[in-house]
């Protein structure tokens, strides 16, 4: 039988073949895409966010503007702390400087205890990720720590520090590390069986595997949990300065609301907001260039 | 005197209290060079076996011989081409070839060597055209192919395929076909390869390993593929040595060892 089949196929595939008969169809240009659309996109994301803007200062202006109001209104604002808005970077002795530069002194702190959260946090995270049991042992209490507010650690870390600086620098630490441990071992988990075969079958040592697959496959969840920690730690630069003092923006609204200078909060509160997002951007564009292609495929 | 020893393997997965034998009694010789295709249906532990060769898992009686040496870990001389690429995705395709190079070459090959015999390895594949691309960029057969470049450039003793062309197109996948027979003919590598394709097996294997359905599979039949080399898929088709191994492997899979419940 099988032999029949055998000969059989030869048969079948010396058909005569008839050419098909070929119509070619007349292709239409692609329409051009309109040149006003990116001026149209602009506008079109700018506009909302400024009527919104200008509908929250009227509002502000005519709910602060009688005689009983607590708050001051936004032309009070104006009139009292305009040079905090428009010289950011004035110097008029080594106490009074512009919020520009009180910025930056918090950034400085904030950098450090958020570099020193950053480290230990994804290494303590990768080490954590590794074993099922560290993971089931310890998150229930990371889990508890990462809601702490950063003002209630602040008596503790004196009391263990004794000294100012690294008492604020360690409120920053232990307010960001939480979320940057708990997703990077969360990342460390989920790494595809599929990378820890290659890894093996190449022999990869510990140190190789860490950095060349360890974190570069976690590294999605690691810039979500430094972006989550970048947030915290700027959220707690004013509890970290109450303890310091000194020039920076956090101190600057504590001197400010002893003085009772409310305008002169509220145009901090704006800097700090502003500051807090551009560090949020930094952070998430630094992940989308670190990971870019990590993302599927 | 076999060069990769199978001896009495045998594979029990313990969960708990619940134990599921998946092989037994696995006895297979593979020469020097020899192309070995492993078939069955899904679920019958082929994968298992593969993997037991590779040494990514341990066998719980028996043990796998490489040139007398018994292979208790993974390993670059048992390269394996995974079912699903396993590319890392940070990477472009030259640094996916280049992380096994480096690391398989570390001491015998200068930076300069290690860079030429990547580009080597992508030229057998026919990728170094894409060397700069991501392997979110490429189609997956591309992805494929390099994934065959980078177990290839480890210059492994045996190279495992692990289903590497399940996931494909079948033009693209006999397009892959041709050019692993052309890469064992060049290199004259000793290769095994899982499949549930009976047309794949037949064309690429000098034998087929056809294993019987689990729990506790094992090794029903091997047949010999007698098709001089090198072969070609539209002559083939018509020889009769191909049409009998195509027509031994289909007896077997759907009438002798039909899968009764879908597996998985």
């Amino acid at each position: 039988m099988q032999s029949s089949v055998a000969r059989q196929i030869p048969q079948e595939t010396a058909a005569p073949v008839q050419l098909a008969r070929v119509t070619r169809l007349r292709i239409r240009p692609a329409a051009r895409p309109a040149p006003r659309q990116w001026g149209a996109g602009l506008a079109a994301s700018l506009l909302p966010p400024a009527l919104v803007g200008l509908a929250v200062l009227i509002v502000w202006e005519l709910a602060t503007n009688g005689p009983g109001a607590t708050l001051p209104p936004p032309s009070a604002v104006w009139r009292d702390s305009a040079e905090l808005i428009l010289r950011p970077f004035y110097v008029h002795g080594t106490q009074d400087v512009g919020l520009g530069w009180r910025v930056l002194t918090s950034l400085e702190r904030v950098l450090y205890g958020f570099g020193l959260a950053a480290v230990t946090g994804v290494l303590l995270g990768a080490i954590i990720g590794q074993s099922i049991w560290l993971m089931r042992g310890l998150d229930p209490f990371f889990q508890v720590l990462r809601t702490v507010p950063p003002l209630a650690w602040l008596p503790i870390s004196l009391a263990a520090f004794m000294d100012n600086r690294p008492a604020a620098i360690f409120v920053i630490f232990i307010t960001a590390i939480w979320p940057i441990l708990i997703n990077t071992a969360a990342g460390v988990r989920n790494i595809p069986a599929d990378y820890r075969n290659v890894a093996r079958v190449l022999r990869l040592g510990q140190v190789e595997f860490f950095f060349r697959i360890m974190v570069p496959a976690a590294a999605p969840y690691i810039f979500s949990g430094l972006r989550i920690g970048i947030g915290l730690s700027w959220l707690a630069i004013v509890a970290a300065e109450m303890l310091t003092g000194g020039v920076g923006i956090g101190f600057f609204i504590w001197d400010a609301w002893n003085s009772s200078r409310l305008t002169d909060i509220i145009v901090a509160l704006v800097y700090i907001g502003l500051v807090g997002l551009l560090l949020d951007r930094l952070v998430a564009v630094t992940g989308r260039l670190v990971t870019r292609g990590a993302g599927g495929v | 005197m076999g060069y990769l020893k199978i001896s009495r393997v045998e594979k029990t997965f313990v969960a708990g209290n619940r134990r599921t034998e998946v092989l037994r009694d696995i006895d297979l010789t593979i020469g020097r060079g020899e192309f070995v295709a492993i078939i069955g249906h899904s679920g019958c532990g082929k994968s298992t076996l593969l993997n037991l060769i590779a040494g990514l898992t341990e066998a719980t009686k028996g043990g796998v011989l490489l040139e007398g040496r018994e292979v208790t870990a993974p390993g670059p001389e048992r390269a394996v081409v995974f079912q699903n690429h396993s590319l890392l995705p940070w990477l472009t395709v030259y640094g996916n070839v280049r992380l096994a190079v480096d690391k398989v070459f570390r001491t015998r090959k200068s930076r300069a060597e290690r860079h030429e015999w990547t580009l080597h390895n992508l030229d057998l594949v026919q990728m170094r055209h894409a060397a700069d691309k991501r392997p979110a960029e490429i189609s997956g057969g591309m992805r494929q192919r390099v994934g065959i470049a980078r177990a290839l450039a480890m210059e492994p003793k045996v190279l495992l395929l692990d289903e590497p062309f399940g996931a494909l197109d079948a033009l693209t996948r006999a397009h892959l076909q041709d050019a692993v027979m052309e890469i064992h003919a060049r290199l004259g590598n000793t290769m095994i390869m899982i499949t549930h394709d009976v047309d794949e097996a037949a064309l690429l294997a000098d034998r087929i390993v056809m294993m019987t359905n689990g729990p506790a599979a094992t090794i029903g039949e091997v047949l010999e593929v007698p098709l001089p080399r090198p072969r070609n898929r539209i002559a083939a088709a018509t020889e009769p040595a191909y049409l009998r191994a195509r027509q031994a492997m289909l007896r077997f899979l759907h009438e002798r060892h039909r899968l009764v419940a879908a597996a998985e």
